[in-house]
C-alpha cells in the first residue's frame, strides 16, 4: 500500500494505492492524515482510485479518519471511489456520511 | 444446513500474516469453482472477514490457538466454515452498524458485510469452546483450473 501527498491551494490530495486492510494498510493511512493535521492543515482528500482491496477495517479506518479531521475543525472527502468501494460505503449507509466526488477540480472547488 | 462435499481444510495460527494465506487460498478455490469474478471479490472478503474476527476477536491474537478453515466444494455450492478457539459470542447481540448512533463508530462491519454477499451464514458457539462460522454461497455450475 503506498500514499502519494499533493497540494492543491490549501487542499492535501492524498492519492492512495494498494491494499487498505488490516494491519499495515491502516495504520499508513491513520499515521499519514495524523501527520498532515500536525504540519500541513486539515483539509484533506482522499483518492481512491487505485485502491484495489479494501476489508472491513479499512472503511472503518475511513470513518475513523473522518472523525478525527471533522474534531480538528477540518473537512475530509473521498474522491474517485472504486465500485467495491462504493458499495461498501452505500450498503453501511455511509455514503450519506461522506462528500464524495468523481472530478477532482469539483472536489478541490468543495473545500471551504 | 446439508453438508456434502468435496472438502479442504487449512489449519492457521492466529497470526493476521495469515489472512494473505486464507485470501490466496479462497481466491484459488473460486476461480476453480468459476465464481464470476465480483462475486469472487466478496466471497474472499467475507472469508477474510471471518478469519479476522476468529484471529483477533475470537482467539485474541494469541499465537498458540489455531483457526481452523473448511472449505466445502459442492456441485451447487461453496460452504466455509471458520472455527476458532475463543469465549465465544452471540452474534445476534451484535449492534447494527446501520443505526444512526454506530455509524461513525470505526469497526463492527464485518459481520454485517459477510451476511450482505453470503448466501447463508450461520454462527454456532462449540461445546468444547469457540465459536464457528459457517457460510454458503450457491453457483449455477462448476469446475475449472485453479491458477
Amino acid at each position: 500500500m503506498k500514499i502519494e501527498i499533493r497540494t492543491v491551494g490549501d487542499v492535501n490530495v492524498l492519492d492512495i494505492s494498494g491494499k487498505i486492510t488490516l494491519g499495515e494498510g491502516t495504520m499508513t493511512v491513520r499515521n499519514t492524515v495524523r501527520d498532515i493535521l500536525k504540519d500541513k492543515g486539515n483539509k484533506i482528500l482522499l483518492n481512491l482510485g487505485d485502491v484495489n482491496y479494501i476489508d472491513s477495517s479499512g472503511i472503518g479506518e475511513l470513518v475513523s479518519t473522518y472523525t478525527t479531521v471533522t474534531n480538528s475543525g477540518g473537512q475530509l472527502k473521498l474522491l474517485n471511489l472504486t465500485k467495491k468501494i462504493h458499495e461498501l460505503l452505500q450498503i453501511t449507509k455511509l455514503l450519506t456520511v461522506f462528500q464524495v466526488f468523481e472530478d477532482e477540480r469539483a472536489a478541490i472547488a468543495s473545500f471551504e | 444446513m446439508k453438508r456434502i462435499a468435496n472438502e479442504i481444510e487449512v489449519i492457521i495460527n492466529s497470526a493476521l500474516e495469515n489472512l494473505e494465506l486464507i485470501q490466496g487460498l479462497t481466491d484459488c478455490v473460486t476461480a476453480f469453482m468459476r465464481f464470476e469474478a465480483d462475486t469472487a471479490h466478496w466471497i474472499g472478503m467475507s472469508v477474510r472477514e471471518a478469519v479476522t474476527n476468529a484471529i483477533q476477536h475470537g482467539n485474541k491474537l494469541d499465537a498458540g490457538k489455531t483457526v481452523v478453515i473448511v472449505f466445502e466444494l459442492a456441485a451447487d455450492r461453496l460452504g466455509v466454515s471458520v472455527r476458532d478457539q475463543g469465549r465465544g459470542f452471540k452474534a445476534d447481540n451484535i449492534p447494527s452498524p446501520l443505526d444512526q448512533d454506530n455509524l461513525l463508530k470505526p469497526s463492527g462491519r464485518g459481520i454485517f458485510y459477510i451476511r450482505s454477499f453470503m448466501d447463508e451464514v450461520e454462527f454456532k458457539s462449540l461445546p468444547h469452546g469457540g465459536t464457528e462460522v459457517y457460510m454458503v454461497k450457491r453457483i449455477l455450475s462448476n469446475g475449472g483450473e485453479c491458477r
